[in-house]
């Protein structure tokens, strides 16, 4: 991965967006990595947790917006229960949903026409509403 | 003693062997719940963004409206109450989002007449939200609940599975240690289990991700489901209905990938409250289980 990093990008509107809509402070984390060890879903995300801090915290915002990561975080707060610095990345990974979903950037979301019937006729109401308040908006 | 109790839309349809085991065990145990006369869904997901009130006006309205009926309000569903319980301590800890959500609470009142008595004062944050097992353990007490045990549970191995919503963050849910929580394994040793420790029972089923990426949930619930059967656990018990949809009924994907895979039942805590209890078997409904729980209770001789 080729990355370019400057001063513009690190104080760029994006990542000061991201850390006022997620009340973490990006330069708290230290590179751990309790939260990429404790999380549950971690091997089907293409970047891990404090991956994806890292990059915030290089100005790369756009690398962790189009991350798979930030649709596969079922917001359990493991990490955040994790984390020695109390850096919760999964407020973290609501931002940038947040971000993506009211700008519509792009769609790697879910549409109330893609839930399957089985889920519809069969899980609890509380799955559905939720997957579609987190993928949604 | 009458406390106001807060179903939500899970336990109003597709939980109703939750609710009504849990009516019927408080009922034994003393407690009427008294569901609020109007309530609507909490949301279910908090919102983790700091500049989100839209999110939190259902759970305020619902905490408004129970203000009305009472200082506490019971609910069961893990969801359910992690999102009232977090709303909550936004209106005590955040004068801005409590004047705006109680500026859309009066445009309510103003917009629906059958509500007006609700909600003619601001919501302060008032009500405290409890637990169905902090209600057991603090206003009835498991010494109590000890004494109305008519089946003693001793030779059933129960593996207490707490999830993610009643736990974390531990800053603002005050529910237990996340790490090391002790309120369930209690509560069982209350009943008489044989408690079973088992290492994922704070870990998640997958949540909400069954719905858009089922693979990744089941491997999420797989994980749970094993952790306890490794363990020796007959049952495993949980409070949350997503959960037990996770761990319960998609056994039958569990067992289609991992040869030899065992299944185990998966049933909420009042159905196992009940049975110590003596309740009879209409309020005990297994039917809805994938993994029917009734041949390993009727083994220990619990049915």
């Amino acid at each position: 991965m080729r990355l370019r990093i400057t001063s513009e990008h690190i104080k760029g509107d994006i990542i000061k967006r991201v850390e006022d809509l997620s009340g973490q402070s990006l330069l708290e984390c230290y590179q751990c990595g309790k939260c990429s060890a404790g999380c549950p879903v971690v091997n089907e995300m293409d970047v891990i947790p404090s991956e994806v801090i890292r990059l915030l915290q290089l100005g790369q915002a756009d690398e962790a917006l189009d991350s798979k990561t930030i649709w596969i975080c079922a917001s359990c707060l493991q990490c955040a229960s994790k984390c020695p610095k109390g850096v919760e990345f999964s407020s973290i990974c609501d931002a940038l949903r947040q971000i993506v979903l009211r700008k519509r950037l792009s769609t790697p979301r879910m549409d109330a026409d893609e839930v399957s019937a089985i889920m519809v006729s069969d899980a609890p109401q509380m799955g559905v509403v939720g997957a579609l308040r987190k993928l949604n908006g | 003693m009458k406390i106001p109790y807060y179903p939500g839309c899970t336990l109003h349809e597709r939980a109703l062997d939750f609710d009504v085991s849990a009516r019927e065990c408080a009922k034994t145990l003393g407690v009427e719940l008294e569901e609020l006369p109007i309530w609507t869904c909490c949301g279910a997901v908090f919102p983790l963004v700091t500049d989100s009130v839209m999110e939190i006006l259902a759970p305020v309205r619902n905490l408004a409206y129970a203000s009305r009926e009472g200082d506490k309000l019971v609910t069961l569903c893990s969801f359910c109450y992690h999102v009232l319980k977090r709303a909550n301590r936004t209106i005590r800890t955040d004068p801005e989002k409590a004047e705006k959500a109680n500026l859309f609470l009066r445009a309510d009142t103003e917009a629906r007449e059958e509500i007006e008595s609700y909600t003619r004062e601001d919501y302060t944050g008032q009500v405290e939200v409890i637990h169905f097992l902090e209600m057991l353990r603090d206003l009835v007490g498991y010494e109590a609940v000890a004494k109305k045990v008519r089946r003693k549970l001793k030779d059933l191995r129960v593996a207490p599975y707490y999830g993610c919503m009643l736990l974390r963050p531990k800053k603002e849910m005050e529910f237990d240690d996340p790490e090391q929580p002790s309120i369930f394994e209690e509560f069982l040793e209350t009943l008489g289990c044989d408690v079973v420790d088992f290492p994922m029972k704070t870990e998640c089923c997958g949540g909400f991700q069954i719905v858009s990426d089922e693979d990744l949930a089941i491997a999420c619930s797989r994980n749970v489901v094993s952790s306890a059967i490794k363990r020796g656990a007959d049952v495993i018990v949980t409070t949350c209905p997503l959960c037990r949809y996770n761990l319960d009924k998609k056994q039958e994907e569990m067992a289609k990938e991992v040869r030899g895979f065992r299944k185990i039942p998966v049933i909420y805590f009042t159905q196992l409250l009940g049975i110590a209890l003596g309740i009879d078997g209409e309020h005990i409904d297994f039917t809805d289980n994938y993994v029917d729980p009734r041949p390993v209770l009727a083994e220990k001789s619990l049915l």
